[in-house]
Parts: C-alpha cells; sequence; structure tokens
C-alpha cells in the first residue's frame, strides 16, 4: 500500500535556509546540506528545495546548493525556484534534484509545463501552486513569491495545469503559511478532489494533530512542513508515529 | 567499472553519487566504447518511454545495449530504465528494446496516477537481492505505467497500486525494478549493494 508522505521543506534564499510567515518577515533557519542529513536520517519521505527569492530577484536558481544537497542524502528531491525554461529544469535535474517545482515561470507561459512532460516525463514536473482566498469557497493564484494576484482560480490553474502535463501539485495556502494554526484541509480537499495526481499539502502545521486532518480531511497525498521541524518543535519520527497509531499508512 | 548509460534522460547524477556512498566507482557515458568494456551497465530512468527510445536510437545505443545484454553482461534497469526492455510501452505506443517479452501498461484504476512515493515491495522468490531486506519493506517510486512480463516466473517481487504489478524481475543477467533504489534510503542502498555482490 502506498504511504503518506511527510516532507520537509527548505525554502532558500542566499544560500541559507530561512522560513517566513504568510511569505514574508523570514528567520534563519540553518544550513541546508546539514538540515537535509537531518532530516535524510529522521525518516523523511522526500525533502523539498525552494529558492523562494529566485523569481522576485529575476535570477537563476543556485545551482551549487542544489547539488551539495542532493549529494548528500539518499531520499528524493524536488527543487524549484525561478524556473523559465526546458533548459532550466535540465541544469537543476543534472545536478541531481529528482523532480522540478514550476510556479510563476509555468503560470506567465503554461507551454512550459507540456514541454518539460514531454522530454522528462509528468512525474518530473511538479506544479507549485500559491493560493489566497479572495472570497468564501474561491481561491487565486498568487505569483511573483506570493506577491501578484493572477485573479485566477486556484482550482481551474491546477486542472489546466494537470491537463498541460503537471505530475503532482505542491499545493500552498498562503492564508496559513507559517501561521502554525493547522493546514488549510477546505482548500486542499477541493483541489485533491479536482484532479487525479498527488497533492502535497503545505502551509500551517502548527501540531502533530494538523497533520492527520490533512490527511484525513484534506484527502493530501503528502503534508509539507518547515518551521516546525527547523526549530526543533516536533520530529517526522514523532508525527510519523503518530499517524500510524491513527491508520494512516506511513513508512516507518 | 559500472557503466551508467547516459541518454539524455533521467537522474544519472542520483545513480552516481548513490554508488559513490557505497564506495563503487562509476562512470556516466554514452560511449560504445565505454559500455562494450564495462564490467555492468546500469540504465536509469525518469523520462517518457517515446523519448526515451528516441534518444537510444538517436544515439545508435540500442543495438549496443541489446548486444551488450545477450552477451551476458550484468545489466539492472531502474524505472524507465526497466520499461525500455519490454516489447512495448503504451506511453507513446512506443516499441522498446524487445529483451524482455511484455508490454508496459499504464495505471488504469480509480488511485491518482502517477504513483508518487513508498510502497511496499512483496518478495516473491527468495533470492540474494533481498539479503538484509525484509518482505514487504518500502521502496520510493515514481510512474505511470508499469512492467507485465508475458513470463511471470521472472518477477521476484510485486507491489500493490490497485493493482498488483511486476516491481522486481530476474531474467538472466538482468535485474530490473520499477522503483528507484537510489532514493529508496539504506534499503534502497542494501539493494544495490545485494546487485553488486552478484555481479
Amino acid at each position: 500500500m502506498i504511504t503518506k508522505r511527510i516532507i520537509p521543506c527548505l525554502d532558500m534564499t542566499e544560500g541559507k535556509v530561512v522560513k517566513g510567515i504568510q511569505f514574508v518577515n523570514f528567520r534563519d533557519a540553518g544550513d541546508p546540506v546539514v538540515l537535509a542529513k537531518q532530516y535524510d536520517k529522521q525518516g523523511a519521505d522526500e525533502l523539498v528545495f525552494l529558492d523562494i527569492t529566485a523569481t522576485t530577484e529575476n535570477r537563476n536558481i543556485l545551482l551549487d546548493v542544489v547539488k551539495r544537497t542532493a549529494q548528500s542524502i539518499s531520499i528524493p528531491f524536488s527543487v524549484g525556484g525561478g524556473i523559465r525554461s526546458v533548459e532550466d529544469m535540465r541544469l537543476v535535474l543534472e545536478n541531481g534534484a529528482d523532480k522540478v517545482a514550476v510556479n510563476t515561470g509555468a503560470f506567465n507561459n503554461p507551454r512550459l509545463i507540456t514541454d518539460c512532460a514531454n522530454y522528462f516525463g509528468s512525474q518530473c514536473v511538479v506544479l507549485s501552486l500559491d493560493a489566497r482566498q479572495v472570497k468564501k469557497g474561491r481561491w487565486n493564484v498568487f505569483i511573483n513569491g506570493g506577491t501578484t494576484d493572477t485573479g485566477v482560480s486556484a482550482i481551474k490553474w491546477a486542472k489546466k495545469a494537470v491537463s498541460l502535463g503537471a505530475g503532482e501539485i505542491l499545493l500552498t495556502s498562503i492564508d496559513t503559511d507559517g501561521m502554525k494554526k493547522g493546514f488549510d484541509v477546505e482548500l486542499t480537499k477541493i483541489v485533491s478532489k479536482n484532479v487525479n495526481v498527488p497533492i502535497i499539502a503545505s502551509g500551517g502545521a502548527g501540531k502533530i494533530k494538523d497533520f492527520y486532518e490533512i490527511f484525513e480531511k484534506g484527502k493530501a497525498d503528502a503534508a509539507l512542513a518547515a518551521s516546525l521541524f527547523h526549530f526543533g518543535d516536533l520530529t517526522i519520527k514523532k508525527v510519523k508515529n503518530y499517524l500510524k497509531d491513527r491508520n494512516i499508512p506511513v513508512r516507518i | 567499472m559500472i557503466v551508467i548509460v547516459d541518454y539524455g534522460l533521467g537522474n544519472l547524477g542520483s545513480v552516481k553519487n548513490t554508488l559513490y556512498k557505497l564506495g563503487i566507482s562509476s562512470m556516466i557515458s554514452k560511449s560504445k566504447g565505454d559500455i562494450e568494456k564495462a564490467d555492468a551497465l546500469i540504465l536509469p530512468g525518469v523520462g517518457s518511454a517515446k523519448q526515451g527510445m528516441e534518444n537510444l536510437k538517436t544515439q545508435c545505443l540500442d543495438k549496443v545495449l541489446i548486444n551488450e545484454i545477450k552477451k551476458g553482461k550484468p545489466f539492472l534497469g531502474i524505472c524507465l530504465g526497466m520499461q525500455l526492455l519490454f516489447s512495448e510501452s503504451e506511453e507513446g505506443n512506443v516499441q522498446c528494446l524487445n529483451v524482455i517479452n511484455g508490454k508496459v501498461k499504464k495505471f488504469d484504476s480509480g488511485l491518482k496516477v502517477p504513483q508518487i512515493g513508498w510502497n511496499s515491495v512483496k518478495q516473491k522468490i527468495k533470492t540474494n537481492l533481498f539479503k538484509n531486506i525484509s518482505s514487504r519493506s518500502s521502496f520510493y517510486f515514481v510512474n505511470s505505467y508499469y512492467c507485465s512480463p508475458d513470463d511471470k516466473s521472472l518477477i521476484i517481487g510485486e507491489t500493490e497500486y490497485d493493482v498488483n504489478f511486476c516491481s522486481v524481475l530476474i531474467k538472466d543477467n538482468i535485474v530490473a525494478t520499477q522503483f528507484h533504489p537510489e532514493k529508496s534510503g539504506q534499503i534502497g542502498q542494501q539493494f544495490i549493494k545485494n546487485w553488486i555482490k552478484l555481479i
């Protein structure tokens, strides 16, 4: 039976791991390679690495950090931030990533998803979607590191991206990001129901029971968390044992 | 020397990293000479079957690989590298290398496709490939398609994703896995170590 994944996320800027609240107020969380190794040992199912300021600073992703991180771990590794072309994607893969997350670059040029999927396979293309609730029952896609409201419905974009070839969706709720009050169950559930690819829920994990809720009620396939693990509030092992006791399939 | 076959696709770096961690030297190459001289070959895989076959053919590597396999050289196919060994794939309806009779089929179920994540491998046959790995251990999978060999006796490991599918097989000098041992943590490293000992 396929297990639910617990994924620590390394949000990077200037070569350091940082963690913000609702995409601002970043706090230093340490060296990516050290953290990555630690999470691999602790039983993380995968690692996500996002260069969160690559797009807004209009530069390419930090390839040497990608490479050093990839070399230090033995679990799957997804990388995103500032990906605008098939060539960008190839470089990230060549430096040891297993999957590549596209966000603003794909929104501005949806063909990027199809081109990357045709070349590397859909399983390699993760749509990173940042959403914010604009009114009851309506979430919009935000791009440029969460700074720009596109006016497009998150559900509509998720469906379109999947039809173009995205193999997975990393769904971040800007509303819950860094707030530690739980994942956005409503948003995750509605997107998960509307597409047939795995959903990684992101933003808001604060307590151990939040993980249970996002799998049980939010229908997520994976749950991502950053500050909770970086600052030692919870360990991956504790989360997994808690889920296992509640009959959620996890890899122990 | 183990040669990781470079066909312009696949997570070649990950495979090399894992071997390096195990203290095994390897080289990534697309040269016919290197492939012919190699003690063993690994065909890794991330990508689409159609693009994979196209790249192998453009580089004239399809015939080289078939020859080396027929000569009995130890061969490990991973994920797409497993699927390309079969007769044909539903992914782009493409003819593959045809060294294993059978088809590569798309998951056709209520579950999400691709399958992404850790799933358990039930050991059907006791072999040294599974040394120090308990049955139903979890390995990392990323696939929308799975292999269905005509000869079911080749299947040594099986995994369930709505259907039971072949996740590991052995045919003479060929070992092939649908999962990514190079991404499956310590258990995956153990699997690769076991394969190295067999060759």
